[in-house]
């Protein structure tokens, strides 16, 4: 019976043409759209994790308790040791120590005097040791947008709107004026070695790039962090391992009510990411049912005009001895063999485009002129196994849903009259 | 059934609600049919037959009254005991859309047989000789698209008699045919109704057809006017 409507499904172009073309359609958009979330998930965590917190975080109890008002007072301390102890821990990880800060920008004038101030948020990384992989990280070189990367101490990147609003050029001095780690003002003289365009507008008008050796030397923070990032060397996060080492590190011997004790928190706990991440397989549901839902509703139409097409067939088929249970089973047959046909066309299309944008990636830089420059300017995409299988979701179901509430019209009317609709 | 009968209708009455009205298609019908018979329904148009045939052949249920129809009485049938009866025992010819146009002549004639899970060797050695009964083994292939009006209603005869089933009703077989045509495909009917013992029922204004026969009923308005014996009673096997 199936080869029976097979050949149903291949001869008869209007049976079979329309329901694969849609479903095929659907199947389609559902891979597509799924690789590519997969492929802007990814871009987003790794610019999250390269930019901010790495994929684990390493920071004090204290610090951590309220990150975001960058308690420097509670910053690592004995920060090569720790490294040393990560490493041992983790060598499969790069691990950097970074120190956010904030602080008044002062510029001057010819004589020495304060020509103008600016508040000032800054990140300290490590810009001068030979190989160290900040520079990379945050993608100095692409972010660049007047003068050079900083190449002796005392240099810094300034946000080229703040450097624009404070009338500096590249190798004009300025002094930060910020708090020291034990309390106590601090000033640090240090000369602008170029400007730098984050594409994110509280960066561009107040960020700055130090070295750590100079901020550590004006903060008084020797050997001292705010906090120490790993991340694993092939950039890609793995929510397991993140977790299990966080697990492992955090159940270190220290004494839980010391409030200065490291603790480290993995990449999905910080804010914003926990939905990123840990929510991605809802979303992925969400999708699958809203394309299942509009194929379902589609397939449903198209089953109808179907159904009244073939109400004579139904009826010579009834006529036949064919009962109406077999009749319905042998549409939803049908719409088995359509909804596979249709998937499968659908899927292979999808992953050929979600594979070109993954080997290759659309480069939409030209578009996004004025948007984040922290974003990798590539459409990516990134093919799981389950891209293979997402198609079929809404392909096969929308096909058999369509079909079993259209097809009830074989119930719905006396065989001699579906029988009758068919002479006249 | 009661004195080796196929069919019988007791006082078989078929109303259709029609707006405020109604229509008695049927009323109080008493027929019926022994094995083996080649009997036709004449009457002017709207007088019932296509009725008539439809309940007999369990496409339709009866306002009142019964019809019994090898043993079932088709008033009480459920939709799958009534496909039962249609699969196994009847065999249906239609005025026109008799035939699948997706399916090639040899699938058309299989379809009733795939429907009762005849094993595939044996369905291949009912399909050829049905198909050499009505002189069409070299169609097999052939859409019918691709075949005349009167192949098509040969292709049709193939199917009904491919089961061999113990009643065949043609409702109008010949009324899309030309005379050459109308006598080729009713003595096929008839060499099957010798041969196989089947029992065919028609409906027909054709007097072709009405010449073939050996008893003709006369419906007018529903009611059986004169059941007489046809003009080819005599040649009775
Ligand atoms: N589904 C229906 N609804 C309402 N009335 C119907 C229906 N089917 C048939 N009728 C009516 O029942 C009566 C008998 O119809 P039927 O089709 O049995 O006639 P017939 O003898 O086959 O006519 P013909 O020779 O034209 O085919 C007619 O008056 C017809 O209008
Ligand atoms: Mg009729």
């Amino acid at each position: 019976m199936i080869r029976f409507l097979t050949k149903g499904i291949l001869r008869d172009r209007s049976r079979s043409l329309f329901p694969i073309l849609i479903v095929a359609a659907g199947a389609f958009l559902t891979v597509a759209f799924y690789c590519y979330i997969q492929g802007a998930e990814i871009n987003v965590v790794r610019s999250s994790a390269n930019l901010r917190f790495g994929h684990v975080r390493v920071m004090t109890a204290a610090y951590a308790a309220e990150a975001d008002q960058i308690p420097n007072d509670a910053a690592l301390t004995g920060v090569e040791a720790l490294k040393e102890k990560l490493r041992t821990l983790a060598p499969e990880m790069d691990w950097v120590a970074r120190i956010q800060f904030g602080g008044l920008l002062d510029v001057p004038d010819a004589g020495g005097e304060t020509r103008i101030q600016a508040p000032a948020a800054g990140m300290a990384v490590d810009l001068l040791t030979p190989g160290s992989i900040e520079p990379g990280l945050l993608n100095l070189e692409r972010i660049l947008v007047r003068g050079r990367l900083p190449q002796r101490a005392g240099e810094v990147l300034i946000g080229d709107e703040l450097a624009r609003k404070l009338g500096l050029e590249p190798g004009a001095p300025v002094t930060l004026v910020g708090s020291a780690m034990h309390g106590g003002m601090s000033m640090a003289n240090l000369a602008v070695a170029g400007t730098i365009r984050f594409g994110i507008q509280a960066m561009d008008r107040t960020g700055i790039i130090a070295d750590l050796a100079d901020i550590r030397g004006a903060l008084d923070m020797e050997d001292a962090a705010g906090e120490v990032l790993g991340l694993f060397r092939d950039g890609i996060y793995v929510h397991e391992r993140a977790k299990a080492l966080a697990a492992a590190f955090n159940a270190g011997p220290a004494a839980p009510s010391d409030s200065f004790r490291p603790v480290m928190q993995t990449l999905a706990q910080q804010p914003g990411l926990d939905i990123m991440i840990e929510k991605m397989g809802l979303f992925t549901a969400i999708l699958v049912l809203v394309f299942l839902l509009a194929m379902s509703l589609v397939q449903w139409n198209a089953g109808l005009i179907g159904t009244l097409r073939r109400h004579g067939e139904f009826g010579l088929r009834l006529a036949l001895g064919e009962s109406k249970d077999r009749a319905y089973l042998s549409l939803l047959g049908e719409a088995v063999i359509i909804g596979l046909i249709g998937s499968a066309i659908g899927t292979a299309l999808g992953l050929a485009l979600a594979y070109y944008l993954q080997a290759h990636g659309i480069d939409v830089s030209g578009m996004m002129k004025n948007m984040s420059f922290l974003m990798d300017p590539i459409l990516r995409a990134k093919i799981t196994p389950f891209a293979f299988a997402v198609g079929f979701v809404p392909g096969l179901l929308a096909s058999v849903i369509g079909t079993a509430i259209a097809g009830r019209a074989i119930y719905k009317r006396r065989t001699a009259t579906l029988f009758k609709e068919l002479e006249t | 059934m009661e004195n080796g009968m196929l069919i019988k209708t007791t006082d078989l009455t078929k109303v259709y609600p029609m707006g405020g009205q109604s229509i008695t298609a049927l009323d109080k019908v008493n027929l019926s049919f022994a094995k083996g018979e080649f009997a036709g329904l004449v009457g002017p148009s709207g007088s019932g037959k296509t009725t008539l045939l439809n309940i007999l052949g369990s496409l339709d249920v009866p306002t009142r009254g019964s019809a019994e129809v090898l043993g079932e009485k088709i008033e009480t049938l459920t939709h799958r005991k009534a496909a039962e009866l249609r699969n196994h025992h009847i065999g249906f010819i239609f005025q026109t859309f008799n035939l699948l146009p997706v399916y090639t002549v040899y699938e058309n004639v299989e379809f009733p047989l795939l429907l009762l899970g005849m094993a595939p060797a044996a369905r291949r050695r009912a399909v050829l000789a049905a198909l050499e009964w009505v002189h069409l083994s070299d169609r097999a292939r052939s859409r019918p698209a691709q075949l005349s009006g009167g192949q098509c209603q040969r292709v049709a005869i193939a199917r009904a008699v491919v089961k061999k089933p113990d009643l065949v009703l043609a409702d109008e077989p010949t009324a899309n045919l030309d005379a050459e045509n109308s006598h080729h495909i009713l003595h096929t009917m008839a060499d099957i109704n010798r041969d196989l013992g089947t029992t065919f029922l028609f409906s027909t204004h054709d007097d072709k057809v009405i010449s073939h026969l050996r008893r003709k009923i006369t419906l007018i308005d529903g009611r059986v006017a004169k059941d007489e014996p046809g003009p080819a009673a005599e040649k009775r096997p």
